[in-house]
């Protein structure tokens, strides 16, 4: 693809033909502010809070504008900020913005912008409309709202990447609302819980279930593995708490996912911190269990082997491997039974 | 799979056949759904149940459980006749296209919609010739190709359609089978198979067998076939099979015929149970194990398109649960194995020399780099689709495959058939996704569905416990009425340890390949007597 060189903020940077400028600015670290741009969906340009100046002239929204080779982009000057001050003030005192009470405070483009240009309260008391708070419906994800910008990227999301189509505009007189379905509750509606379009909302809108009472946004820490279920292996971001609880878990973009995720791989981890998950070896006396230690069941594990080994031969002796463990687990399980038991008696259930 | 995830929008249709994508693989399903409904690609599916899929398919055929090789011959019937195939690709990179033409002759639409079922045979020719003219069309599949006694013929049936449409060797083409389980591939290519060491390496091959004991500094390394699943139990009945150490399996739940396995368990004299909570299957041990759950581990797994991923270590271990890593090295060094492995990477880095797909790969290159086996030498940038300009073996080959009936036929006494499945909210025998409070809760029983013509033959309400036998058990389980499954086919999930399907499931086996009929055994359903 055709490379080009655009000026941004004085600084020489490089893309390709083809790119917007918001897709090449973000390339080069350069952040321009956007509230209905996401990088995972189809381009709306609606919210205007990506202008910037394009050759020392007009205003344009980066991220539908192309990129051209020679272009000059102003990503920030005086008109540029009071216009994006003025976008958040109508956007504020549309809704109810109280990040107090907000699951996505401290995890909100809204927010972050409103502290970034300074925003203060609005003066004038706009009169709020009617609207939805729905935190019951949906075991997965929780709705308000009065949090809602109208950005689109659910609807996108839904649309492009879960392809239910559950979420669209209704436009009932002048109110513009954001409805699932035909105006259900999302837990009614024909939402799969992917939960991909919470990880997209910018603001608290959309929120999962999961997190509450969990711990405040900056105190989370990430780290990505790979989802445990089907051979698709997402990869996925977990974030947990100060506790060490698993809070949330969000699609990672760099996977063969493309940041995607199913209901499995989205609310199937609490299993892992179950109060019911074995903690301590386990050795049948009498027809009960007992905790036993490591030492002690390791070798009497050892000895039954080596002692069933000795009488029957390593024939006598099988294992089942399996898919869920890691290729390392798999490799010395296969040897330790080749190697050490001296059987091929060694398969997993990948035909189950 | 032949292919990688990332050529969906490169495709320009999908032949899914025996795969329930959007539930069973559900981010490939979106995709796949993405491509056909907001870019116009081209869908056909071939599968027993009514799924999500077919109802975006230009063409979809319900067939009767278990006749996919009939399906799969009657869309080949009318390429060769009607010369639609591709004939460069044939002649060039394929042998064998003879002997497939001439078993292809006798399945005309009319003979493969009498086996399969069908009461659209007209779409069949369509269907083909909607194929030819996907340049290049990709070929999904998933565990209804796989799970009968017809298995691997399935498989070869989906090679053959595959290869002489010349969708091989092609960005967007393939035969791309589904992995149900996230490490089923890696689990493979690392020789937990009974058949092969690393790499599909044949055990029972001496060259193997001396580069093996030299690689681990052992003598008299066995060079006879292993005991696959089924057949270990079947070892422990007859008294051959004294001991089993299993590591995260759980065949009380996953395997066909619950009872035989049961009564197995019960036969042996030592069992091992490794496993993060007391499964089924632990309930019968001598010993159990507590191991790390997958976000307490470290190490490297393989998806279903060969890309070998990190999974890093979220969590410390629960209680005093171990890395399963950890365990099977502690047993080997009590029974005098000099094994010295400090962490995860330790055990990578002895795998790579011994498997030669996955030599160049290391953890530095993976925190960086999308590799996908094979992957030879670290400079090698690892492999998006396999094929390309050869077949591992050369030429393709054609195989001249018959239609055969499953294993078990219905009768008076046991007139309709049952298959089994997973759903989007569970998975496989239920130990995690049970455990899992939202997915418990969005579906917390099994069930079975049934059409609303049998129930009503049957005076059967919806959500009524019915009783459901097979051979070899019965169970009492919820129905559900529904038009997904055709009438005289029922449908059930296998979840669920209270109405587990695996008590009705029948245990033959494709006698290649050893894997069991999951998705076609022979039943008969029952009001209960208040
Ligand atoms: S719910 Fe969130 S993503 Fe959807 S339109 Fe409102 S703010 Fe945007
Ligand atoms: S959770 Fe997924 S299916 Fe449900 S509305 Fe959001 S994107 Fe659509
Ligand atoms: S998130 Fe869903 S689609 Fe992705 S690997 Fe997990 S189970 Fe499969």
């Amino acid at each position: 693809m055709e490379e080009i060189t655009l000026l941004i903020d004085g600084r020489e940077v490089k893309g390709k033909l083809g790119q917007t400028i918001i897709e090449v600015a973000r390339e080069n670290g350069i952040n321009i502010p956007s509230l209905c741009y996401h990088p995972s969906v189809s381009k709306t340009g609606a919210c205007r809070i990506c202008l910037v100046r394009v050759n020392n002239r007009m205003l344009r929204p980066a991220c539908v504008e192309p990129a051209i080779n020679g272009m000059t982009v102003v990503t920030e000057d005086e008109d540029i900020v009071s216009m994006r001050k003025w976008i958040l003030e109508l956007l504020l005192s549309d809704g109810d913005h109280n990040c107090l009470y907000c699951d996505a405070d401290g995890d909100c483009e809204l927010q972050s912008l409103v502290k970034r240009y300074g925003v203060q309260e609005s003066k004038k008391e706009e009169p709020k409309r009617e609207r939805t708070v729905d935190n019951e419906s949906s075991r997965g994800i929780k709705r308000n709202e009065y949090r809602c910008i109208l950005c689109q990227r659910c609807v996108k999301t839904c649309r492009e990447i879960q392809v239910s189509n559950v979420w669209g505009f209704s436009e009932r007189g002048f109110e513009t609302r954001l409805i699932a379905d035909d105006d259900q509750k999302i837990g009614e509606s024909n939402c799969v819980m992917c939960g991909q379009c919470v990880q997209v909302c910018p603001t608290g809108a959309l929120t999962y279930q999961t997190v509450l009472g969990r711990g405040a946004n900056w105190e989370l820490t990430k780290e990505s593995s790979i989802c445990i279920y089907c051979g698709v292996g997402c990869k996925v971001d977990f974030y947990k708490n100060r506790e060490g609880m698993l809070v949330k878990a969000l699609g990672n973009y760099e996977g063969p996912n493309n940041g995607h995720l199913c209901v499995k791989g989205r609310f199937g981890f609490d299993f892992v911190q179950s109060p019911k998950r074995l903690s301590k070896p386990l050795i049948k006396r009498n027809g009960a269990f007992e905790e036993a230690t490591w030492d002690e069941a390791l070798d009497l594990v050892a000895a039954k082997f080596a002692g069933i080994k000795e009488k029957y031969g390593p024939d006598s002796i099988a294992a089942l491997s399996s898919a869920k463990c890691t290729n390392e687990e798999n490799y010395l399980m296969q040897k330790f039974m080749r190697a050490v038991i001296g059987t091929n008696n060694v398969d997993h259930c990948a035909r189950l | 799979m032949t292919n990688s995830i990332r050529e969906i929008p490169l495709s320009a249709g999908f032949f899914v056949i025996g795969s329930n994508t959007t539930e069973n693989h559900p981010v490939m399903g979106s995709m796949i759904k993405n491509a056909v409904i907001n870019n116009g690609k081209k869908l056909i599916v071939v599968d027993p149940r009514e799924i999500e899929l077919s109802r975006y398919a230009d063409y979809y055929f319900q067939i009767k459980p278990g006749t996919n090789i009939a399906i799969l011959n009657g869309f080949m019937h009318i390429l060769i006749k009607e010369g639609l195939y591709d004939k460069a690709f044939v002649e060039t990179r394929t042998e064998g296209f003879q002997e497939l033409a001439k078993t292809l002759e006798k399945y005309t639409p009319e003979y493969v919609a009498e086996i399969c079922g069908l009461n659209n045979p007209e779409d069949i020719p369509k269907a083909a010739r909607l194929m030819a003219e996907l340049k290049p069309m990709a070929l999904y599949y998933s565990m209804g190709i796989t799970q009968f006694v017809s298995g691997v013929n399935n498989v070869k049936s989906t090679a053959n359609l595959q290869m002489l449409l010349g969708n091989m060797g092609v960005p967007g083409g393939g035969v791309n089978p589904l992995r149900g389980q996230n490490n089923v591939q890696g689990a493979c290519d690392m020789g937990a198979l009974p058949v092969s060491y690393p790499a599909y390496q044949p055990v029972a091959n001496e060259e193997n067998k001396a580069k093996f004991e030299k690689a681990w500094g052992v003598n008299g390394l066995s060079a006879k076939p292993g005991l696959t699943i089924v057949e270990m139990f079947n070892a422990a009945i007859g008294g051959q099979l004294k001991a089993v150490y299993g590591m995260g399996e759980n065949p009380v739940m996953s395997d066909p015929n619950q009872h035989h396995i049961i009564e197995a368990l019960e036969a042996l004299e030592f069992l091992v149970v490794q496993d993060i909570f007391l499964t089924e299957t632990a309930q019968y041990a001598d010993v159990v194990l507590p191991s790390c759950a997958f976000l307490e581990k470290q190490g490297t797994v393989s998806n279903t398109e060969r890309r070998v991923q990190p999974m890093h270590q979220v969590l410390p271990p629960h209680g005093e649960a171990r890395d399963d890593w950890w365990i099977i090295a502690e047993i080997a060094k009590r029974m005098g194995a000099k094994w010295d492995y400090a962490k995860p990477e330790d055990i990578f880095e002895e795998l790579r020399t011994v498997t030669p797909s996955y030599a160049g790969i290391t953890y530095g290159r993976i925190e960086k780099e999308l590799i996908q086996w094979p992957c030879p030498t670290t400079d090698h940038p690892g492999t998006q689709y396999l094929h390309k300009d050869r077949f591992s073996r050369g030429l393709g080959l054609f195989t001249a495959i018959d239609y055969t009936p499953p294993a078990e036929g219905t009768d008076a006494e046991y007139p309709m058939i049952l298959t089994t499945g997973r759903i989007l909210e569970h998975f496989h025998t239920g130990t995690m996704t049970r455990n899992s409070r939202i997915l418990d809760e969005l579906v917390p029983e099994g069930f079975v569905q049934i059409n609303p013509n049998d129930a009503s033959n049957y005076n059967i309400a919806d959500n009524e416990v019915i009783s459901i036998s097979s051979r070899r058990g019965s169970i009492r389980i919820k129905a559900k009425i529904t038009n997904k499954p055709k009438p005289n086919v029922l449908f059930m999930p296998f979840h669920f340890y209270e109405a587990a399907a695996n008590v009705l499931t029948i245990d033959a086996l494709d006698p290649a390949c050893k894997i069991p009929e999951y998705k076609v055994c022979s039943c008969r359903i029952e009001k209960i007597a208040q």
